[in-house]
Parts: structure tokens; C-alpha cells; sequence
């Protein structure tokens, strides 16, 4: 079993210490609010990057729909805490519960479509989100919804993230994991060794779309104000970006390329009229010549740490 | 009854313009499967260039005919040379690796050229000058077209044939053909697979070049990120037709077209873009092949 593994344990140590030296410095001032909201924000994309790959580097699902499921978290958690005053906790929950379902409903299609013509129905289902929002006057329409109180701080943002990888990295170890993986590798020899592929493919997706609702949740009450146009199909790509430039079945590879793109865009923020022209260069550069991504479908592991004997 | 005729035909010469873009992605998707996102930006830089050579030519002097075509024909050359020119420098580097690095590529290609557009010509939408005048004719009294109208269905459906001629009767449209059949059996029978690729490019971005012109006529109004909706639509459009099949993307062109002016005419004008993509997913899951194909059976 998983959590019996070294590995694992080593990584819940070493994210626990990260986690206190981080809080040390935001205690002591060391880190001001500018780093504070940088670490958050490579967080909330360390969830949203991880509950993608799930769906597209595991299960193989071509999925560019995303920013759909953030936004459904983002918008009914904010209704939660706004309009019936529930806990912090409660409402992220919900809104995961609620992107969920709607990740049920695109599973369905997924049962038909796939490759492209997945990616193209994914993203025309984030956009028909995005449009009900702007439609929805209880919601604010174009304008958004403003006033979120903001709750989420490091220590709620660590938690998820956490919470998040674990879940997720376990899940694909497991038997469920491995048969996502083998629907990727190959769909029909999956079905002719007796993998209910449809099974596998929804649970992909609903686990993701869960995950993602809690990203949108957390940046909603991150961020005070939240409109339909943030969630258009560009923040998609932005989460498949951070997933292909990790390595698509990586989940460690989702994390350094959260963390890289984050970086990226925090620094090109300086150079305002170059920043996309830069950015899009970058994209077609590294897909050029690294196409599989930083990591590939490689994992990050501590087994070095141990004597060579026991590696593996 | 004229009240519907009235939408019905704005909602053709609208739908022109979606066909007009949607046989680039056809003729791109069909040959190399991929989607190529930044189509619609090549529309916008088609917009753009009719704009300066209209500038240019009205300047000159000539008459409004011919300051149409030059900036149409200038408009569609400068498109070709850019669809080629990110075919050759994006795309082939990658035509073995997954699809999902191509695609990624092609986001890539449409933020810069989004962005490069903005950085050029500024974000303000610019304002396109008439470059033929509007003449109304009224049918069935109150019923009424005008002649930019016509012409956009009229150069639509020119290009479209022309474009079946070159697909049908032509050597290189014989080459594409086989190339979108089989690349490697294309290959071994010596078709120059590069040159039959960078030719399907090279007359579809002249396409989407064609209808930027034209969009910029009909709507007097053109910026950098103009080509991202009409962009998707387009492809809609051409999923809508059957993806590959050169009279499905003007059929579904059309058909996007008019749905969408019928639902803005009931008062529904924010639903809009969302009925578009409600039509994608239902054809998408009922008829994955589009309303011309034909299902084929994946073989193990």
C-alpha cells in the first residue's frame, strides 16, 4: 500500500517542514504580502495543474474545459459564504461537490467523443459555463461577484494543496489508478481485458472537476471579486500549459510546472507590453524542442535519499 | 413571414463568413488533424492588411472595384505567405510528436499573433473604411439587402468552387487528397508530402485572409483579438458540416449563422455564443462525424 511507502512519507515530512518555514517567515515578516500572494497563487496552480493531468495525462482524456469547473467552485462557494453565511470549509466543499457534477455531466460525453473532438466539446462546455454566469444576474452578470471575504491564507492554501496531491497521486496508484493509465495507453485492449473503460473515464473526471471547484473556491476567497471573463477558455489553456510543460502524467511534473509558470507570469508582470508576446514564444519553444514536457511522465522521487539497496 | 426572410438573410451573410474561415480549418484538420487555433487569428491579420491596402489604394485613386480586389487579392497573398510561414516554423517541427504538443504549438502561434497584433497596431479597435459604396434594394417590399451582402455570399461561394476545383481537378488537389488518406502511403507513391501540406496551409489562410477583408467591410470595425470568437464559431462550423468535407463547412458555416441570428432575433442576443457551443457538444455527441460524414468503424 501506498501510504506505507518510504517515499510517501518522506514527502508528507518534507511538505510538513515546508510548510512551517514558510509560516516561520510569513510570522516574522521575512515574507511580505507580494510573496505571500505569489505562494498562493503557485498553490491554487498546483491543484488545478494536478486535478488536470489526472484527467489528461492519466486517463488520456483530452480535456481544455478547466476553467469551467474552477469557475462553478469559485461561484458557489462565494454564493455560500456571501448569502448564507457558511463556514470557510463548508463552502469550498460545496463548490467542489457542485464542479463535480457538472465534471459528470462532460464526462458523458467523453463516453463518445474522443481526442480533439473531446478537447473541442470540453471547451465549448466551459464556455457555455462562462456564458450562464454572464447571464445569471443573481451572480452579478458581467460584473462578477464582489465583497468574498477573504479566507484563504497560507495555511488553508497548504492544506488543499496537500490534500490534493496526496489524493490524487494515491488514486493513480491504485487500482482505479492503473486502470485510468491503461485507458490512456490504449482503450480498446483496456476494454478486451475486462476494464469498464466508461467507469474509469467519468471517475477521471469527476475527481478532477472536484478538485479544480476547491481551486476556484480558494481563489475566490483569495482575490475578493471574481467575474465570468476570468474563467474563459484562455485560463484553460493556462492549466494545460502548467500540465504539458510539467509532463503530461507527471503528477510532481504538474507541481514544478505550476510553480514555473506562476514564477514566469509574476515576472514578466514588469515588462507589461511584452509579457503574452514572450509568453507565447516561450510555449512554442519549449513545445518545439521539448515536447514531452520538464519531467516527462517521470516522477520526482526521494528514494536517492536512501541507501541504494533499498531504492525502488 | 418577411420579418424571417430579413433574418434569414442577415443570417446568411453572416454564416458567410464563418464558412469562409471554416474551409481553412477543414482543409488544415483534414490534412494534418490539427486544430489549428491560430486560423482565426490569420483572419485578423487579414483584416488588418485589406485594411492598409485599402488605405493605400483609395489613396491612389482607383476606383472602389478595383481598390476591392487589389486589397482582397493583397489581403489573401500576405495571409498565404503567414499561413506557410507558421507551418514551416511551428508546426512541421512537430508533425511526429503528440497531438497534444501541436496544439499546445498552436496556442502558442494565436497569443503571439494576438498579442504581436496589439503590440503593432495597439489594442484599439480601428475603424474600416467603406470601401464600396452600400447600395439597399428592397424584395418583396420590405424585405431588404444590401449589396455588401450579396457580395460577401457572391465571393463566398466563388471561392468555395474554385477551392473544390483546386481539391477535385488539380494535381496538388489530387496530392492532398492522398496525403490526408494515407501520409505515409502518399509518401512511398512520391507525393512531396512538405509541399502538399504547406499548399493546403498556403490556400486556407489565403481563405480565412479573404473573410477578414470582408468582415472588416461588414462590420466597419477590426482589432488584434478580433479572430478569437469568430475563430472558434468557424470551427464549430466546420464540425457542424462534417470536419474534412469542403461543401460541410460552407453548409455548416451558413447553418451557424443563421441559428445564431434566429437566436439573437428572439431576444436571446447574450445566449448567443453559448447556443453555438450547445450546437457543437449535441452534434458532437449524436453525430460525431458532422451532418455530411460518414461514420467509420476505428479498427482494432
Amino acid at each position: 500500500m501506498r501510504l506505507q511507502n518510504k517515499s510517501f512519507w518522506t514527502g508528507l515530512v518534507l511538505s510538513i517542514v515546508i510548510y512551517a518555514v514558510i509560516q516561520l517567515l510569513i510570522d516574522t515578516g521575512a515574507l511580505n504580502d507580494f510573496a505571500e500572494s505569489t505562494l498562493i497563487l503557485i498553490c491554487i496552480n498546483i491543484i488545478l495543474g494536478v486535478s488536470l493531468n489526472l484527467i489528461n495525462g492519466f486517463t488520456g482524456q483530452f480535456s481544455i474545459g478547466h476553467a469551467g469547473f474552477m469557475s462553478i467552485g469559485a461561484y458557489l462557494s462565494a454564493i455560500m459564504t456571501l448569502d448564507f453565511n457558511m463556514p470557510f470549509v463548508v463552502a469550498l466543499i460545496v463548490g467542489g461537490l457542485t464542479a463535480a457534477v457538472a465534471g459528470l455531466i462532460i464526462g458523458i460525453p467523453s463516453l463518445r467523443l474522443k481526442g480533439d473532438y473531446l478537447a473541442i466539446a470540453t471547451l465549448g462546455f466551459g464556455e457555455i459555463i462562462r456564458i450562464v454566469w454572464l447571464n445569471t444576474e443573481y451572480v452579478g452578470g458581467a460584473s462578477g461577484l464582489s465583497g468574498i471575504p477573504t479566507q484563504t491564507n497560507w495555511t488553508w492554501i497548504f492544506i488543499w494543496t496537500l490534500i490534493t496531491v496526496v489524493v490524487i497521486n494515491n488514486f493513480v496508484n491504485s487500482t482505479h489508478g492503473r486502470a485510468c493509465i491503461s485507458v490512456r495507453e490504449n482503450e480498446i485492449a483496456a476494454e478486451a481485458m475486462g476494464i469498464n473503460t466508461t467507469k474509469y473515464k467519468v471517475m477521471a473526471f469527476v475527481i478532477g472537476a472536484f478538485f479544480a471547484g476547491i481551486a476556484g473556491g480558494l481563489s475566490a476567497h483569495m482575490f475578493y471579486i471574481i467575474n465570468p471573463n476570468s474563467f474563459n477558455f484562455i485560463k484553460s489553456f493556462e492549466i494545460l500549459v502548467i500540465v504539458v510543460l510539467g509532463g503530461l502524467g507527471s503528477t510532481s511534473g504538474s507541481i514544478v510546472g505550476a510553480i514555473v509558470l506562476t514564477l514566469l507570469f509574476t515576472f514578466l508582470q514588469d515588462f507589461p507590453e511584452i509579457r503574452m508576446i514572450i509568453y507565447s514564444l516561450l510555449l512554442i519553444l519549449m513545445m518545439i524542442f521539448r515536447p514531452k514536457g520538464l519531467l516527462g511522465t517521470r516522477e520526482f522521487s526521494f528514494n536517492f535519499l536512501g541507501k541504494k539497496g533499498e531504492a525502488k | 413571414m418577411e420579418y424571417y426572410l430579413q433574418q434569414l438573410i442577415n443570417g446568411i451573410s453572416v454564416g458567410s463568413i464563418y464558412a469562409l474561415i471554416a474551409l481553412g480549418y477543414t482543409m488544415v484538420y483534414g490534412i494534418i488533424k490539427l486544430i489549428n487555433f491560430a486560423h482565426g487569428d490569420v483572419f485578423m491579420v487579414g483584416a488588418f492588411m485589406g485594411l492598409f491596402a485599402s488605405r493605400f489604394l483609395s489613396a491612389k485613386g482607383l476606383s472602389p472595384v478595383w481598390v476591392f480586389i487589389l486589397a482582397l487579392l493583397f489581403a489573401m497573398i500576405v495571409c498565404a505567405v503567414l499561413g506557410v510561414v507558421i507551418e514551416r516554423t511551428a508546426y512541421k517541427p512537430l508533425r511526429n510528436s503528440t497531438r497534444i504538443a501541436a496544439l499546445i504549438t498552436a496556442i502558442g502561434v494565436s497569443f503571439l499573433l494576438e498579442n504581436g497584433g496589439i503590440f503593432v497596431w495597439g489594442a484599439q479597435p480601428k475603424g474600416f473604411s467603406e470601401i464600396l459604396p452600400k447600395h439597399q434594394f428592397n424584395l418583396f417590399g420590405t424585405v431588404q439587402i444590401d449589396s455588401n451582402q450579396i457580395l460577401i455570399l457572391v465571393v463566398t461561394v466563388i471561392l468555395m468552387v474554385v477551392l473544390q476545383y483546386i481539391v477535385h481537378r488539380t494535381k496538388i488537389g489530387k496530392a492532398m487528397r492522398a496525403v490526408s488518406f494515407d501520409q505515409d502511403a502518399a509518401l512511398l507513391m512520391g507525393i512531396n508530402v512538405n509541399t502538399t501540406i504547406s499548399a493546403t496551409f498556403a490556400i486556407g489562410s489565403a481563405l480565412a485572409g479573404a473573410a477578414g477583408v470582408i468582415f472588416g467591410m461588414t462590420y466597419n470595425s477590426i482589432d488584434p483579438l478580433m479572430g478569437i470568437i469568430p475563430g472558434l464559431k468557424a470551427f464549430v462550423a466546420a464540425v457542424l458540416g462534417g470536419i474534412g468535407i469542403i461543401p460541410g463547412a460552407l453548409v455548416g458555416g451558413l447553418l451557424l449563422g443563421v441559428i445564431e441570428t434566429a437566436v439573437s432575433s428572439t431576444g436571446f442576443s447574450l445566449w448567443r455564443d453559448g447556443v453555438a457551443f450547445l450546437i457543437l457538444i449535441l452534434i458532437l455527441v449524436f453525430k460525431p462525424s458532422g451532418l455530411f460524414g460518414k461514420n467509420v468503424r476505428e479498427k482494432v
